[in-house]
């Protein structure tokens, strides 16, 4: 018994160290006080970048709070919020029809350019719209037939649900229709493969994007804040904030989407890369 | 043996049998070494205290894993707390108290399909009864609970062999002095066990530090460094997790692999600690 | 008269204290019975939770059309929900796993058990039981990083992502399990019955490939099964080598297993057929591993019975 004893005195101390770490307080249990709450978003892998650096800022001026972000896709942040398992769904795409029937309301928070991607190495620096639809269908198959080495092109793409897919698929027209070679879970995989594959092609949120790849012209266009800004740049998408219709946000929660939707944060999401719509 | 006197084909068969055997041998040991050698040399230059002390920062553009560490210990300490228990008393209804012989192969037929679902059904499991169901959110009690399950034929299997370990004589002389049933097994039979409690209990930690598809959807991704109360009900991504999602979904290899040389290291640590705690008990036992 | 001294407690005293430990012990026992019960308990629970989630889809979709389906687009206006080429993709990359680890494994553990000196034998078992120990995200890492380039250069295809990535990764995680229990079932074989061999005029090396592995026949066959079980249910380190699309599986192509499909499809299937589908895909999941696992049991028991 001693012997089980001081294993349970051992284990009881260890955890006690631990109730002094970490340098925030989770208060997940008063999410109603100003000071000290949590807000839940949940969704878009695209909207990382922005939605953290506005995380951090808010974090920095409001003592105590905590803002949590699920990096899951845009298709199952918007179920989440509809679920109820987070406060803010994050969608990188207009909600559809049949979702907002479903009580849920969209907040555009920002625009955000989808680029197209390819290796560094690849010698490609421009394509048209229609080129890019044609490689995504199976048409052209080959980077010959638009001005690059002879070897065949590999499509890489994102998975059914996400948002960045969505605007994709409709701004080329290639719905339902896209021949992928991968279908990865998140933006910063795609540019991760593609910049591992000298001959791979993919599309990516600007505003998540390294010096790992190279971003082609779509028509002449190249990808940047201003061209998504005036339009130019056709590829892009909004970044949009889901909230459920009828239920109240808690204070916190409230407190976070006022300060992101407002003219003070348009400076943190430029930061990140994206365009703020206010 | 004269094998001048062996025909050829008994001589080609001897031959092969043992090239492949080389073969396979020197091919599992250069795995191994390779694989230590590739993840330690690109992980620990990348391995800096700032690294380990730190969060991440979108803000300023920096990694740190601090709170990863924490979540790691966190989810390792709530697993133990509960499994133990659990664990521990199952082994010793089985051993001491279980008369239907029935029951007790129901019970181990049980355990043993438990420890054969793969990882990826206990996290969607996990998510929809514990997250979903009972209304966790996605959090670090939930991830717990859910490799609480995991892990609870290990702890009930060690300890059930070490149990069957203390002779009967003890326990027996212990009745024969009187003693009742519960304090039979709280002052002789559970010293016995002790060693196969320690040895389960390291297999367990190994087991938690090396999940990541159970932690997935039940426990979360994010990065925030709580203390113990307020971080178990907060979603958090534990070392492996961490290791996926920046390896996978933002390409900072650099990171990743420094990761990766620490579960190294920790897994080398719990396999030196679960030998030696079998040497230290078998000595003992032996004297 | 009675000496009834302080020290003496009556009868009644007696009787009763004896009842008030019987009951103690009686609740002893009933916590134990009830911590024994939690793991068939969770079992329930998992099985019954799996089978109410995952049997409405195939009703609706139709329990042919799900298992045979050759098309999975679980997103498209016309969603087709067909399971086969996950199925066919878990099939083949364990059985390629099998192919590849099985016989290495297999030697490298006739080797650690008979021929290996003993201190070379320890430190190649410390390194086996470090690759068992290494968690499944870090084996992906490196496949992601080495194996996946090294088979696009290699085989001259357009992606390295493939199913033969994925075989190869399953291969070299399943190898610690194969060593570590043929080790244990070759060392099971009684030792009279290579001594009666090599007293017959074997060489060792004869004995031990013609006598006692066959004895541990149960014993390795175990530690196949064992395999099979770890390479179906590994989900991480595929998923970061695999490429993740739904076709049918061929050596090169982009392929995704049943462990895949349930980890991609998890997170974002709203309400509808399609979650309920993803439970479907867990259900046949955990329904080919109860049948490796009474596979197992019954191997063991026969090894046993030996």
């Amino acid at each position: 018994m001693k012997k089980l004893g001081s294993i349970a005195l051992i284990l009881l101390l260890t955890m006690m160290v631990f109730t002094g770490c970490g340098s925030k307080d989770g208060g997940a249990a008063d999410n109603d006080s100003a000071a000290g709450g949590t807000v839940s978003t949940d969704g878009s892998t695209s909207m990382e970048k922005v939605i953290g650096s506005l995380a951090e800022a808010f974090e920095a001026a409001n003592e105590g709070t905590t803002v949590t972000y699920n990096p899951t896709g845009s298709g199952s942040g918007i179920t989440a919020v509809s679920e109820g398992r987070c406060d803010i769904g994050l969608s990188s795409r207009s909600l559809k029809d049949e979702e907002k029937s479903q009580g849920l309301q969209e907040t555009v928070l920002a625009y955000d350019g989808i680029a197209i991607i390819v290796n560094p190495e690849n010698p490609v620096t421009d394509l048209s719209l229609d080129q890019i639809a044609k490689i995504y269908t199976g048409e052209i198959t080959n980077w010959k037939e638009v001005g690059g080495n002879d070897a065949e092109i590999v499509l890489i793409g994102r998975e059914a649900g996400s948002g960045t897919r969505d605007g994709f698929e409709s701004i080329t027209g290639t719905e339902e229709a896209c021949k992928y070679r991968q279908e990865l879970t998140s933006t910063g995989d795609v540019i991760t493969t593609v910049s591992q594959n000298p001959d791979a092609i993919g599309y990516a949120s600007l505003a998540a994007l390294k010096d790992t790849v190279k971003a082609v012209s779509v028509d002449g266009v190249t990808a940047s804040e201003a061209t998504v800004k005036d339009g130019t740049y056709k590829v892009q998408r909004p970044f949009v904030l889901v909230t459920k219709e009828g239920t109240e946000l808690s204070d916190t929660a409230q407190k976070f989407f006022d300060y992101a939707t407002s003219a003070d944060a348009a400076e943190v999401i430029s930061a990140a890369g994206a365009v703020s719509a206010n | 043996m004269q094998t001048k006197t062996f025909s050829k084909e008994r001589k080609r068969y001897i031959g092969l049998m043992k090239t492949l055997m080389a073969v396979s041998a020197v091919l599992t040991c250069a795995l191994v070494a390779f694989l230590i050698i590739y993840v330690m040399y690109k992980g620990l230059p990348n391995l800096s205290w700032e690294l380990l002390t730190t969060e991440p920062s979108y803000l300023a553009d920096k990694i740190g894993i601090y709170p990863d560490i924490l979540n790691t210990i966190y989810i390792v300490l709530a697993t133990l707390v509960v499994v133990l228990p659990l664990g521990v008393g199952a082994a010793i209804y089985l051993t001491e108290y279980a008369q239907n012989k029935k029951l007790v192969a129901v019970i181990e037929y049980a355990a043993e399909t438990l420890s054969g679902i793969p990882s990826i059904i206990y996290g969607l499991v996990g998510m929809m009864f514990f997250c979903e169901f009972l209304g966790m959110g996605t959090c670090l009690k939930a991830g717990s609970l859910t490799l609480v399950i995991m892990n609870l034929p290990t702890i009930l299997r060690t300890t059930q062999e070490s149990l069957k370990t203390v002779p009967q004589s003890y326990r027996e002389g212990a009745f024969g002095l009187g003693a009742g049933k519960w304090r039979v097994i709280r002052t002789v039979v559970f010293p016995g066990c002790v060693d196969g409690i320690i040895t389960g209990c390291i297999l367990a930690v190994g087991r938690i530090l090396g999940e990541t598809a159970a932690l997935l959807y039940t426990a979360g991704f994010a990065h925030d460094a709580y203390n113990l109360i307020d971080g178990l009900g907060e979603s958090g991504a534990t070392l492996t997790v961490a290791l996926y999602v920046y390896a996978k979904e933002q390409g900072e290899f650099e990171v990743a692999f420094a990761i990766a040389s620490i579960l190294m290291m920790l897994a080398l640590l719990i396999n030196l600690s679960a030998t030696l705690v079998g040497k230290y008990y078998k000595k003992r036992r032996e004297v | 008269m009675k000496a009834t001294s302080k020290l003496h407690k009556t009868e009644q005293q007696l009787l009763r204290e004896a009842q008030r430990k019987r009951r103690f012990e009686t609740v002893i026992h009933g916590i134990f019975l009830v911590l024994g019960l939690v793991t068939v308990g969770c079992v329930l629970m998992i099985t019954v939770y799996l089978i109410i989630a995952g049997i409405p889809a195939i009703r609706e979709i139709g329990l042919v059309d799900f298992l045979f389906g050759k098309v999975w687009a679980s997103t498209n206006q016309d969603a087709k929900f067909g399971i086969l080429p996950f199925i066919l993709t878990s099939v083949y990359g364990t059985a390629g796993a099998i192919l590849i680890g099985v016989p290495v494994g297999f030697f490298t553990a006739v080797y650690l058990a008979k021929e290996a000196p003993p201190k070379l034998r320890g430190i190649v078992e410390e390194a086996v039981n470090l690759l068992a120990g290494i968690p499944s995200v870090v084996y992906g890492l490196v496949g992601m990083l080495i194996l996946v380039p090294g088979i696009r250069n290699i085989f001259h295809v357009p992606d390295g992502s493939s199913l033969l990535a994925a075989i190869i990764v399953l291969a070299i995680m399943i190898l610690p399990s194969i060593i570590k229990v043929s080790i244990t079932g070759l060392e099971a074989v009684p030792k009279e019955y290579e001594d009666a061999s090599l007293a017959l005029g074997a060489t060792p090396t004869e004995t031990w490939f013609k006598v006692s592995v066959p004895a541990a026949k149960s014993g390795i066959a175990a530690a196949v099964v064992l395999g099979v079980g770890r390479a179906i249910g590994e989900a991480m380190a595929v998923m970061m080598v695999s490429g993740n699309v739904a076709n049918m599986p061929h050596l090169f192509e982009s392929v995704r297993f049943l462990t895949t499909a349930v980890a991609s499809e998890m997170s974002y299937a709203g309400a509808g057929l399609q979650r309920q589908a993803l439970f479907s895909i867990a259900l046949v999941l955990f329904l080919f591993i109860m049948l490796i696992n009474a596979t197992l049991n019954f191997f063991l028991k026969r090894s046993k019975e030996r």
